[in-house]
């Protein structure tokens, strides 16, 4: 259930809820959703699922470079969040961005090519895992450096506040980011200029190795807006419906007002900070509670679509081998697409072209004979 | 032909720009209803509003980086940061943000802003307000920088800046608001980026500089031709592009150079141009090139101790005359 932080009135602020979800209550809403709706929900975290685990494949038979991090875990976060926007909506990301680009939109083909650094990645090779971008789906970037979409989508909503626009951006970032100076920054500015954006803090209890705990003087994340006044939520990030529910609230209520909002949603990395990480500073507990099957969204969400008599044997077998197929289609696209060519190199520095712009290769004298 | 000063040059074109196009708005510190700390942005808010006038809070990585954010979307965003100084604490959206978005996509959303900033010492600011780090941002594909050294290139290239499709570090200088220059009357010309501009014609000797110092150059360049020494003058105007063709071209044709800065010596802009020079006019140069830079301190405040660490006329002016000698061409 959503636990609300309002920035006036002080003392409304509560963080009981959100980590263990209300089971009877979610059967229920699960009952009166439309069963299309659910089984697509469904089929999307399971995609998500299936296309990380892809991933963190090709990247240990090294077709993936760089840095890369899955969102396993978070497929009820992803998904939840991604249907709570319209098409024309905004996304920033921060570098977990696979699911959001697939989730915002986006081709599993174009999204594998990029991972592959093919020119037929959405950005033609020169992003890879950390900088999917899509400007047809509204994706405008995942985002390497932490805290650095803030200052980006805060300018986004000020363009869509400028023109007059209906827009509304939405905002992700971890758990570590609001302790940067762009957060504090980005959030009195937003509010300050009442900007249609709804920042949304993906809690999954660790920076890379370090705890919310140890980095943040208020561990409760969704009350850290009140500084600005902007109004926080806390949701079960394990929850598709209810991370779907809050976002959407949040979203709508952003384009209404005109003004910002916060959401955090809990979640549990079920891997390492990124494929290379084998986690070593978890405890027993902490791996005991990433790996639970209570806390898998997927098992959470089929049981839900189990017991509301909406997901049948048949269709979970169905549903799953029509995700393999388009993973592996993905990942066969990837592999059979061109690498960008080299003469591409200077393509991208500038979009205005002027005088003098090198275009030296690495030996190359200065000046040509 | 209207005779006005950098600061006036600069603000009706800021001006005019904003009657042009609506997507161009104005974003800084103090830049609307104080009227910006040098007053380029005067009398701007009252004509065109809130909207386009918006003063920020103390937040350089948030409205710097909010201005790259509009950008993406389509507008046209002016930043003023009130001295390059504070250009350091939104370095990371500037460099890792506004130079990489257009290249690190794939070319599918440009970032078209100007970041309006003024270098400069001499004005007994001390240490942290008297920096010239262009540099830093002159090293960055992505980035544009131009550093106009006259009112009339101030305009042109202003005009250059706010059109061009990708962020531009405009930077001014403290030293430069004040000073006049002619600029014709109803000029619209468009200045093109990356392109030098000899400033002074001459055969003994060529002196470089960007910014200050390219006004500098031409006031020793005018002294020295009182005494038979013919100084041709570059002024750089764009640091990134660097348009080297045109300095070596001139160096060919003088066999002899002196570049001046008004940064560190030590890995600074003159060190770029030197082994340009190297590289392009190695067979013809006469005498090692010369750079006169800032002494390699953290500028004081004392009036003796800052007039010391600065290149003036004098420090150019001796360095002009070693290097003739050097050559052998001995002058008085």
């Amino acid at each position: 259930m959503a636990d609300t932080a309002k920035p006036k009135g002080g003392g409304t602020a509560r963080n009981s809820g959100g980590r263990r979800r209300n089971r009877s209550g979610a059967a229920q809403k699960t009952a009166d959703e439309q069963p299309k709706v659910l089984l697509d929900y469904y089929r999307q975290m399971l995609l998500v699922r299936r296309f990380e685990e892809r991933t963190a494949q090709a990247y240990t038979q090294a077709r993936i470079g760089g840095y890369c991090h899955l969102n396993l875990g978070e497929e009820a976060t992803v998904v939840g969040l991604m249907t709570a926007l319209k098409d024309e909506d905004y996304l920033f990301t921060n570098y977990r961005d696979h699911g959001y680009a697939i989730g915002k939109g986006m081709s599993p083909r174009r999204v594998m090519a990029e991972l592959y650094g093919r020119s037929t990645g959405v950005s033609k090779g020169w992003g890879g895992s950390m900088h999917m971008y899509d400007t047809e789906v509204r994706m405008l970037g995942g985002y390497g450096i932490v805290g650095g979409q803030l200052p980006l989508a805060t300018g986004a909503a000020l363009a869509v506040s400028y023109r007059g626009g209906d827009e509304v951006v939405m905002c992700q970032m971890g758990d570590g980011t609001t302790n940067i100076g762009a957060w504090h920054e980005s959030l009195n500015i937003a509010a300050l200029w009442n900007l249609p954006i709804v920042f949304v803090v993906i809690n999954n209890f660790t920076g890379m190795g370090t705890t919310v705990d140890m980095a943040s003087a208020e561990p409760e994340l969704h009350k850290r807006g009140s500084a600005f006044r902007i109004e926080g939520v806390k949701v079960d990030g394990r929850n598709v419906l209810e991370v779907r529910d809050a976002a959407a609230d949040l979203v709508e209520r952003a384009r209404a007002e005109q003004r910002p909002f916060l959401l955090e949603a809990t979640s549990y990395r079920m891997k390492g900070h990124s494929v290379v990480d084998p986690a070593k500073y978890r405890t027993e507990e902490q791996w005991a509670e990433a790996k639970d099957e209570e806390n898998d969204p997927i098992a959470i969400f089929a049981k839900q679509l189990t017991e509301a008599g909406v997901l049948t044997d048949e269709l979970r077998e169905e549903i799953a081998a029509s995700v393999k197929e388009e993973v592996a289609d993905a990942a066969d696209f990837a592999e059979n697409s061109p690498h960008p060519d080299v003469s591409t190199l200077f393509d991208y520095t500038y979009a205005t072209p002027v005088a003098n712009e090198s275009r030296r290769m690495p030996a190359d004298p200065v000046f040509a004979e | 032909m209207s005779v006005i000063t950098y600061r006036q040059a600069l603000r009706d074109t800021l001006r005019a720009e904003m009657l042009r196009d609506e997507n161009v708005f104005v974003m800084g510190e103090e830049i609307g209803v104080f009227e910006g700390s040098y007053k380029i942005t005067e009398g701007l808010l009252k004509e065109f509003g809130e909207k386009r006038v918006r003063d920020t809070p103390i937040a350089e990585e948030g409205f710097v980086g909010a201005a790259v954010g509009a950008a993406m979307l389509g507008l046209r965003p002016v930043v003023e940061l009130m001295t390059i100084n504070f250009s350091l604490i939104a370095i990371d959206q500037i460099v890792n943000h506004a130079a990489k978005i257009y290249g690190m996509f794939g070319g599918q959303t440009s970032v078209p802003m100007v970041i309006r900033t003024p270098g400069g010492g001499g004005q007994q600011l001390g240490a942290t307000h008297s920096q010239n780090i262009e540099l830093y941002y002159s090293f960055v594909p992505g980035l544009k920088v131009v550093a106009p050294s006259s009112p009339a290139d101030a305009a042109a290239m202003f005009r250059a800046a706010v059109r061009d499709d990708d962020p531009v570090l405009f930077l001014e200088n403290l030293g430069l608001y004040n000073t006049k220059g002619e600029v014709p009357d109803g000029d619209e010309s468009v200045a093109e980026i990356g392109r030098a501009k000899v400033t002074r014609e001459g055969t003994d000797i060529t002196l470089i500089g960007y910014s200050r110092m390219a006004m500098v150059a031409g006031q020793v360049a005018e002294q020295l031709a009182e005494q038979d020494i013919s100084v041709e003058v570059v002024d750089l105007r764009s640091l990134r592009p660097l348009d080297r063709e045109t300095v070596v071209e001139s160096v060919r044709k003088t066999n002899c150079a002196v570049i001046c800065e008004d940064d560190w010596l030590t890995y600074g802009i003159g060190a770029e141009i030197a082994a340009s020079i190297q590289e392009g006019a190695f067979d013809y140069l006469d005498a090692p090139v010369r750079r006169v830079a800032m002494a390699e301190v953290p500028m004081p405040y004392a009036k003796p101790l800052e007039t010391a660490a600065l290149p003036s006329v004098e420090s150019i002016t001796t360095a002009v005359k070693e290097t003739l000698d050097a050559v052998g061409r001995r002058v008085g």
